[in-house]
């Protein structure tokens, strides 16, 4: 078979899918949900409803705000308790919403059958405005709004979309489920993409550590002309878009730019899916699968989970948190965090929780950098993480400017790789968060 | 034997006065007028080179401050260690008047101690304040708290602060504050402010930054600002000094007239004084003592 990769730095951890064979289950209903009104990247959405409202599942509760910004849709039905701030994975307070659960009922907009839909009747423009109302995201973990992602800009020539089904994160296996599991619907939604995108051309990237994913979706893809499937080599982060943009068309993103500039737009696979549900089904994004494991849990499992629902009830329901554990994270274990409480909710962007015990989780005590540049030939994107550390930690903001610490995806290969077991990332983050904030200063002037 | 000696002493002599005949013609050429005041003036300020002032160095304020002399106000400028002292002799100096101005302080506005608001979490990412305020609340869990990885203590150039290892909280020696406010701005959470030192050093001021509701923001910290409004409505009528926003007092030290009623009636004893609030009468049997402040 053809392997094919990006070739600059990455790296290849423990792949530990754990939860690969166990099957989507349907978390049970919360008795409170809290959501969010910024699940997304970009403005938080404002509140359409108020205390003592009675909502259904599906109602639109919060509405996008400004050019990047995305609806927010009711995953229960019940009374609105209360508009208030509700801590979030990193322990500070945002907006949200929160709702006491009543029943299960439905908006009737909603389309509950199972029957696939394959026609696809809505011209691009409707498209793209069903996607903005149905509140649809990037599932992959950056919540970019997707209405935006194709709204392509005049002048800009889209000729692939690129389904990105990599889950190059250990651990993780929403994704892979979502593909063994509805591989129609990610065929289905990958054509309303292309419709929408006006292409003629999708390619699924699939690592080759899911062969059976890449089997049932290049079997399907055989009634969608204009759909392959590609197998890839398995390399962290190849899941990051310009490291799949390169391994799949081998066309490089330039610093600063979007792949929109070299003819593509990538999307998530379980982005698809939603994508087709809202399209074809009228539901607005409101639940999504979220991979549940750790090395000590008693049970595994790949919860359809509604957005809102507490963490800690995924977690009760696989047995509840070994003794010893150390983190709870939120996300893949490479680029997730650790969250502060297991009270919080999950969010359109939560793809697993991770609960790693403490002989895992502990960082060791930094050394000094003995300059092996491991991690120089780790960085996909050709950065000199132990350089910009240094002038982070010696605030050379100007420098770290030049060495492009804004170019920084947040990977961690570099301090997965460093045998110094040095904070590179952490200051990275440092130099990238001022960097940008210095550019923004100046292009105010 | 004498010949090996005298050549090498002539030529070298030799040498030495045609350099030197070099070097004072082109000393005399490119000779750079500077204004004598730059160095009058710059002996005057403390030395330190702390950049408290915004220039680089001392020279560089002074400097600033003989060309604004030329322009007539040297007003704006100040130097935040010298204080008045300094810049009354430099305006001695250069024949101007400076007005007089306030010394201040750096005053820690956090109570969360390990003891009055326990650590829950356990933070190993790099050890500095900038770094863990993006990635989370807190170990504490109070969004607005001290991080307690002393940042502002890496600063301050003075010596001046240190990290208390039974409270978890950085400590500012006030007679070692020149006020250059280089913690000020290292703090992420701007949690340190520059407070006038006060007659007599008398200060009073609202220990905490927390802008959440009382209930809320007791769950992590018990020496939190509630925001009950006592302090606002034990102010003397005539003063007025304290305001309550966000559910978060704050003594507004240019009306502050330090006579610390308020320190007597905050019940999570989050107003703090440098001196001794006087008892409250004997008829209101009211023991609780109030906290000394140990900054």
């Amino acid at each position: 078979m053809n392997l094919k990769t990006f070739r600059i730095g990455g790296v290849h951890p423990p792949e530990n899918k754990l939860s690969a064979g166990v099957p989507i289950e349907a978390a049970a209903l919360p008795k409170r949900a809290f959501i969010h009104l910024g699940q997304h990247l970009g403005a938080p959405a404002k509140p359409v409803v108020q205390k003592g409202d009675k909502v259904r599942v599906g109602t639109l509760i919060g509405t996008g705000e400004g050019f990047i910004s995305a609806a927010v849709h009711s995953s229960v039905s019940g009374t609105v308790f209360a508009i208030d701030a509700v801590v979030d994975a990193s322990g500070y307070k945002r907006p949200a919403v929160i709702i006491d659960v009543e029943g299960d009922e439905w908006e009737p907009a909603i389309d509950r059958s199972l029957e696939l839909k394959k026609e696809i009747t809505l011209d691009k423009k409707a498209i793209v405005d069903r996607l903005k109302e149905a509140g649809i995201v990037g599932l992959g973990g950056a919540t970019f709004p997707a209405h935006v992602k194709y709204m392509v800009p005049e002048g800009k020539k889209v000729d692939t979309l690129i389904i990105n089904a990599v889950e190059c994160e250990p651990y993780l296996t929403s994704d892979h489920r979502v593909m063994l599991e509805r591989a129609d619907e990610v065929l289905v939604g990958t054509r309303i993409l292309m419709t929408a995108l006006g292409v003629e051309r999708a390619v699924i990237g699939i690592e080759a550590n899911k062969p059976d994913a890449i089997e049932i979706l290049s079997r399907k893809a055989q009634d969608h002309p204009g759909i392959t499937v590609q197998a890839l080599k398995v390399q962290y982060p190849q899941g990051a878009e310009k490291q799949l943009i390169k391994a799949i068309l081998n066309r490089e993103v330039p610093s600063g730019k979007l792949p929109l500039d070299v003819g593509c737009v990538v999307n998530n696979v379980g982005t698809a899916v939603a994508v087709y549900e809202a399209v074809q089904k009228n539901k607005p994004l409101f639940e999504r699968v979220v991979t549940l494991t750790g090395k000590k849990i008693p049970k595994k499992a790949n919860f359809l989970v509604r957005v809102g629902t507490p963490i800690t009830q995924l977690i009760d329901a696989c047995g509840g948190a070994p003794e010893g554990t150390a983190k709870f994270i939120n996300g893949g274990p490479m680029m997730g965090k650790a969250m502060v409480n297991t009270d919080i909710p999950v969010t359109k962007g939560t793809s697993g929780v991770i609960l790693v015990d403490e002989s895992e989780a502990k960082r060791n005590a930094p050394g000094d950098c003995i300059r092996c540049a491991k991690c120089v030939a780790a960085c996909p994107m050709g950065l000199e993480p132990y350089l910009i550390e240094k002038q982070a930690e010696y605030a050379l903001w100007e420098d770290a400017e030049k060495e492009d610490a804004a170019d920084c995806m947040e990977c961690g290969c570099c301090q997965f790789t460093c045998p110094a077991a040095r904070p590179l990332l952490d200051n990275i983050r440092l130099a990238k968060a001022t960097v940008m904030r210095i550019r923004r200063e100046r292009s105010k002037k | 034997m004498s010949a090996m000696i005298l050549y090498p002493v002539i030529m070298l002599g030799a040498v030495a006065g045609i350099a030197a005949i070099l070097l004072f013609l082109t000393a005399k050429k490119f000779h750079v007028e500077e204004d004598p005041r730059i160095d009058k003036v710059a002996e005057l300020l403390p030395g330190a080179n702390c950049g408290g002032c915004g220039y680089p160095g001392c020279r560089g304020l002074a400097e600033a401050i003989v060309k604004a002399a030329d322009k007539g106000d040297i007003g704006g400028l100040s130097c935040p260690p010298g204080g008045s002292a300094a810049m009354k002799a430099i305006g001695e100096v250069l024949g101007m008047a400076v007005a007089e101005s306030e010394p201040m302080v750096a005053v820690l506005r956090c109570g969360g101690t390990h003891e009055k608001a326990p650590r829950t979490l356990k933070y190993d990412g790099a050890p500095k304040c900038v770094i863990a305020h993006t990635v989370f609340a807190g170990e504490k869990g109070c969004p607005n708290g001290c991080l307690g990885l002393g940042d502002c203590v890496t600063v301050c150039a003075f010596g001046a602060m240190y990290m208390d290892e039974k409270t978890g909280l950085p400590v500012i020696d006030p007679a070692k504050c020149v006020a250059c406010g280089a913690c000020v701005k290292a703090c992420p959470r701007k949690i340190i402010e520059m407070r006038p030192k006060g007659r007599k050093d008398r200060r009073v001021w609202v220990n905490c930054v927390n802008t959440e509701k009382g209930a809320a923001a007791m769950k992590y910290c018990k020496a939190a600002c509630i925001g009950c409004g006592k302090c606002v409505k034990e102010c003397p009528e005539k003063v007025q000094a304290i305001t309550l926003q966000n559910n978060l007092a704050y003594i507004d030290p240019k009306k502050c007239i330090a006579c610390g009623k308020c320190v007597l009636v905050c019940p999570t004893k989050a107003i703090l004084a440098t001196f001794e609030p006087p008892k409250p009468k004997p008829v209101e049997s009211q023991s609780a003592e109030a906290p000394k402040a140990t900054v």
